[in-house]
């Protein structure tokens, strides 16, 4: 029990987050379980608008990114900065504010979405009454964080809030620009941009939100709660600087290279390539950092489950930022571009990594803001287990049925005539689609555990009274 | 190098003022994008119809919309088109279907033509999409009739059995007819879409007694025919 955190910080907050960020998990992979289901058996699609796939796929990408992505990183960036600078939250007002504002972001989402009230730009498909209320929430959110580390009583700003720092920036830029649009009417807009301008910037946007908002600021995740629950420091701070500064400066290229070949011209998709290919550095460089935290205390990835999580998402960061800049390669591309793989690659950093890493803090700061113990350690494992197999399983049936697609889509028969029709592809696809519906319900399967343990720790925390006992006893550290 | 866990110099400043850091991240984050973003605004080899002026319709004052012949050029699309492509983004088939056939022997001898960047100019926002789970539909217009659409529309499977695109049965039976496009068309003017004062006024009337079917239709019947496209003709280096 910790007396002293729970009286100078603002944890409650993070609480809220933390076991929202929970409930949305669930909600996403449930939704991208179904519409996964969906492609695999069609009449699941029942002639309904409101769950046909086009309406419900966009909510399954808005829930698990800004949703179940959202609340994990409010709730790790707030809690994370208030214990590195020391100080509480600049203002609780501002955070409360913001995490209201962010569910009522999250519920106008489940309802336009369904209704096809959408700007059909990738993972922005958001109207724009909503993206101005994004804007502002954003812009409280970065504000209170940024005044946090201006009222610090640390000499220095630790590492993990320079990620956080710069994905709060980048998001700015990003969902203002993507987001500038003319409305015709409260639920219609159309992009101030079109055609090849458009579809940069929406690339610039959708690569960076991979890039900024689960990348750099899970990176922010796992600077704080990997040294915290290994128990050891940061393995190189020379690194982490490297690193840092490499990943800032170059993410931001990448859109480029979901568009080689298109007519986009073509100076354009090779540098974005080209950038990719380098990005492989600064990746691995963070892995590496993360990992190698671990040395000289490996042993306890045989007892400590949370941690397990934590380093299994740095194993699947570090493949899928190798296998990134692979899929850059012109000539690779040229094969992957449009098919499932990109999907497999693009689940591979989703579940594997971002998940992954999120699921791990998030049961590090239910024990730390609750200040009780997990309700159950077996079902974690359990939760382990159902998430790497889930993960593996997805991305498995992802890379085949990608691969496949690309050369059925490419082959020629002895005659010099296309050897499939597109229909024939597609039917190729159908054991594949089964699979990764499987995997995505082993996944989901693990989620509902998570649930489960967390409300029952929370409903442990209530009996035992130990948040209560906390704020009111006198602090002794 | 003696102590290589000691910070130094500026990124030592950085660490202890926010506010120095803050603008420091500010300016690298800004490169990538300014570089790769701004010039396609500028740059005149980013439009193909700078080198081949023909790929544009070249309307003639007093012409209305009604006037253009297929093969005429890129255009801004008819009322009912438009109508058609806001459903087809409500539905969110961009999500499946792609607009943007690459130049590869495969995808010329499947769909058609390589895109270009001229024939996308009026789309806000565009509709590349980035997964083909269906074909791509970039060069659609005019392959299959009118009742094909209708029927694969209504029950995809009653025409590709493979097929594992929803049924579109509520498209028949919705009305487009108040649906406000002249509004429609004057945000696209203002953005810079060359609609005419004419082409807004008349823009409601031509959508009296039409289904968003017939909407999505005229729209699919549409894509990638404006273009007279030279197969001779190198129009991207």
């Amino acid at each position: 029990m910790d007396a002293a955190a729970e009286q100078k910080y603002n944890l409650g907050v993070v609480r809220w987050f933390t076991v929202m960020a929970v409930v949305y998990l669930v909600v996403g992979t449930l939704v991208g379980t179904y519409v996964a289901s969906e492609l695999a058996w069609p009449f699941l699609n029942f002639d309904n608008p409101y769950i046909s796939f086009g309406r419900l796929r966009p909510l399954h990408t808005n829930a698990v990114i800004f949703a179940f992505g959202g609340c994990a990183l409010m709730a790790t960036s707030f809690y994370s900065v208030q214990r590195t600078c020391g100080v509480r939250l600049w203002s609780d007002k501002l955070a409360w504010f913001v995490f209201w504002a962010w569910n009522l972001i999250i519920v106008s989402a489940v309802i336009t979405l369904p209704l096809g009230i959408t700007s059909s730009k990738e993972y922005g498909e958001l109207e724009w009454p909503i993206d101005i209320l994004i804007a502002v929430v954003w812009l409280s959110y970065t504000f209170n964080f940024v005044m946090t580390l201006a009222i610090r009583k640390s000499s220095h700003i630790y590492v993990s809030n320079w990620f956080f720092l710069g994905m709060m920036v980048m998001i700015t830029y990003l969902h203002v620009v993507n987001s500038m649009a003319i409305p015709v009417s409260l639920f219609k807009s159309y992009s101030l941009f079109s055609g090849v301008q458009d579809a940069m910037i929406q690339w610039w946007w959708g690569h960076n939100a991979v890039g900024f908002y689960l990348t750099a600021g899970f990176l922010g995740i796992m600077y704080y709660f990997v040294p915290k629950q290994a128990g050891r420091p940061v393995y190189s701070y020379r690194l982490s600087v490297i690193h840092f500064w490499a990943l800032m400066f170059g993410y931001v290229w990448l859109g480029a290279h979901h568009l080689q070949y298109t007519a986009l011209p073509d100076w354009t998709g090779s540098l974005g390539a080209a950038v990719s290919i380098a990005m492989i550095i600064p990746s691995w460089g963070g892995a590496v950092n993360g990992m190698m935290t671990l040395s000289g205390a490996w042993d306890r990835l045989r007892t400590d489950y949370v941690l397990r999580f934590l380093i299994m998402s740095l194993a699947f960061y570090a493949m899928s930022t190798f296998e990134g800049p692979i899929m850059s390669i012109k000539t690779v591309n040229a094969l992957s571009h449009y098919t499932d793989w990109t999907i497999g690659h693009v689940h591979s950093g989703a579940l594997g990594w971002v998940a992954m890493v999120a699921i791990g803090a998030i049961y590090h700061l239910i024990t730390r803001t609750f200040h009780t113990e997990l309700w159950s350690i077996k079902l974690v494992n359990a939760h382990f287990w159902t998430a790497t197999i889930g993960t593996v399983v997805y991305i498995v049936a992802m890379w085949v049925s990608g691969i496949m697609q690309g050369l059925m889509w490419r082959a020629y028969d002895d005659y010099g005539t296309l050897a499939y029709t597109f229909a024939e592809s597609v039917e190729a696809m159908h054991p594949y689609y089964a699979m990764r519906a499987v995997g995505g319900m082993i996944f989901v399967s693990g989620a509902l555990l998570m649930l489960f343990n967390v409300l029952m720790t929370v409903r442990k925390a209530a009996t035992e009274g130990s948040i209560q006992q906390a704020a009111t006893s006198a602090a002794t550290a | 190098m003696a102590n290589t866990n000691q910070s130094s110099g500026f990124q030592e400043k950085m660490e202890k003022n926010i506010w120095l850091l803050l603008i420091m991240t500010a300016i690298v984050l800004s490169v990538g994008g300014l570089v790769e973003i701004v010039p396609l605004f500028t740059m005149k080899s980013t439009m193909e119809y700078n080198k081949a002026p023909e790929l544009l319709w070249q309307r003639q004052a007093g012409q209305s919309l009604q006037d253009y012949k297929p093969g005429d050029g890129v255009r801004p699309y008819t009322a009912l088109e438009l109508a058609g492509r806001d459903i087809y983004q409500r539905e969110g088939c961009y999500l499946c279907h792609s607009q943007m056939v690459r130049p590869f022997r495969d995808e010329k001898e499947r769909y058609g033509h390589y895109s270009l960047a001229s024939e996308s100019m009026y789309d806000h926002p565009f509709q590349w999409g980035s997964k083909r789970t269906g074909p791509d539909i970039a060069r659609l217009g005019g392959k299959y009739s009118d009742d094909w659409h209708r029927k694969h529309l209504r029950a995809p499977r009653s025409v590709v059995p493979e097929s594992v695109m929803p049924n579109y049965p509520w498209l028949q039976d919705n009305s487009v007819a108040e649906k406000d496009m002249a509004t429609r068309f004057k945000v696209m003017q203002m953005m810079g879409v060359p609609y005419t004062d004419e082409d807004i006024a008349s823009a409601n009337s031509e959508l009296a007694g039409k289904t968003e079917e017939d909407a999505v239709v005229a729209y699919l019947q549409v894509l990638g025919t404006m273009a007279p496209l030279d197969e001779n003709k190198v129009y991207r280096e």
